[in-house]
């Protein structure tokens, strides 16, 4: 795993990856946004309001899921003292913030019409909050130090103490009343979605894991370059030539990258 | 020597790391337990048996299907009745104002309120609580001919018993 963990290994295997996961995004997005808009039959409660479900059911899950990346990432880099792993996690905050951010949105302009109200305070609805809370919390966190190793500390210990959150979110809805409905998909017995409406549902949720792969790769490459552009004034690599070979290239992000890494 | 000594440092983090997690973990599900009442959002008819009598001051919400046949139009039809079931205990609520458009007989819904005389529930809301169940309308048509409605409806009172 260490091995995978280095920069420079990174940075090629996710650059061999991208055009592909560019590509099927751009499908599945094409493809999910088609049939749930247009070509999936409406509700026999809800009529066209069910829409709304494609965009909010993976929304929760990738805001949930983003989430427990964040954790295990914050997780290696207190256990194993990981940059890349403490890079990926800062990366995915926002991300996994902006997706709790849209489930809630979402389930709002949903509730309305079908709840007859915009918000409840019960159980689901109340953690999804708290969800977006630790996310927010987690991102002021980290960049409230000067020296960005104690803030990434501070950051991965709420990270993983939130990580409680999101058994609580899941099973919210059965263990306590709430005006959430309980589990459609991932419960025993199968799902209670019809197969028409699962298939577009499911394709919106891949297509918005490879934004979010694509998302994290872009934003973890920008970490790197910026910390070895970093690495490179410090060397004062600028003041005298320019950069001769590829070689060296790939050997300054591994230095700039592990500067504070070998203790 | 050295390599050792980091290694066993890695592992007194991940303990420390595991240990803080349960403790954690132990103390939300503490502090969630000994909240109950106030996490849930709506009590079932059942449970409002059970702690009846209950003071008329005392705000609260009652959850369950709205019992086929028991809506009523009273007056101008401003004000409804209607008896929320959880198919083991039920509950009269009478409401004043405009019902959700997924209220329907068969249907769960959460009113909140408090209690009135005789027993009856006096809401001043009430929210329609839409169930795990999504399917065309041809579908459902087809359930119901067949006769497998009943056992949606019976695992949505089921689930409103909690």
């Amino acid at each position: 795993m260490h091995r995978f963990a280095k920069p420079s290994v990174f940075l090629k295997l996710t650059g061999a990856m991208m055009p592909w996961v560019v590509a099927l995004t751009v499908i599945l997005t094409a493809a999910g946004l088609y049939l749930a808009l247009i070509g999936s039959p409406v509700d026999y409660q809800q009529g066209n309001t069910v829409r709304i479900m494609y965009i909010h059911v993976p929304a929760a899950w990738m805001g949930l899921f983003c989430y427990v990346g964040m954790a295990l990432c914050g997780a290696m880099s207190l256990i194993w003292k990981h940059p890349l792993a403490d890079i990926c996690a800062r990366a995915t905050a926002p991300v996994g913030a902006t997706f709790t951010a849209l489930t809630l949105i979402t389930g709002s302009l949903w509730g309305e019409p079908m709840w007859g109200t915009w918000w409840v305070w019960d159980a689901r609805l109340t953690s999804m909050l708290i969800l977006l809370f630790l996310y927010l919390g987690y991102i002021a966190l980290v960049n409230a130090f000067d020296d960005p190793e104690r803030g990434s500390k501070a950051g991965s210990a709420l990270a993983l103490v939130g990580a409680i959150n999101v058994p609580i979110v899941k099973f919210s809805v059965d263990w306590w009343n709430t005006l959430h409905q309980p589990a459609s998909v991932a419960r025993m017995g199968g799902p209670t979605i019809d197969p028409s409406m699962l298939a577009p549902l499911l394709i919106m949720a891949f297509a918005f894991t490879g934004y979010y792969f694509i998302v994290l790769v872009l934003r973890v490459r920008l970490e790197l370059n910026q910390r070895r552009i970093r690495a490179l004034q410090l060397s004062g690599l600028f003041d005298e030539r320019p950069v001769a070979s590829g070689d060296h290239d790939e050997l300054a992000y591994d230095q700039g990258h592990n500067a504070g890494a070998s203790k | 020597m050295s390599l050792s000594r980091a290694k066993s440092r890695k592992r007194q983090r991940m303990y420390i790391v595991m240990a803080a997690l349960l403790a954690v973990g132990a103390a939300a599900a503490l502090a969630l337990t000994a909240f109950e009442d106030s996490v849930v959002f709506f009590f079932s008819p059942t449970e409002i048996a059970e702690k009846s009598p209950i003071d008329p001051d005392q705000r609260l919400r009652v959850g369950g299907l709205v019992e086929e046949g028991s809506l009523k139009k009273l007056g101008g039809g401003e004000t409804v009745t209607f008896i929320v079931t959880d198919m083991a205990n039920a509950v009269t609520i009478s409401y004043t104002g405009i019902l959700p458009d997924l209220f329907r007989e068969g249907q769960g819904v959460v009113a909140e309120g408090h209690m009135g005389s005789e027993g009856q529930f006096i809401a001043s809301e009430v929210l329609a609580k839409h169930d795990e169940n999504y399917m065309p309308p041809e579908v459902a048509d087809s359930l119901k001919k067949s006769g497998y409605w009943e056992e949606i409806e019976a695992r949505n009172a089921e689930q409103m018993r909690n």
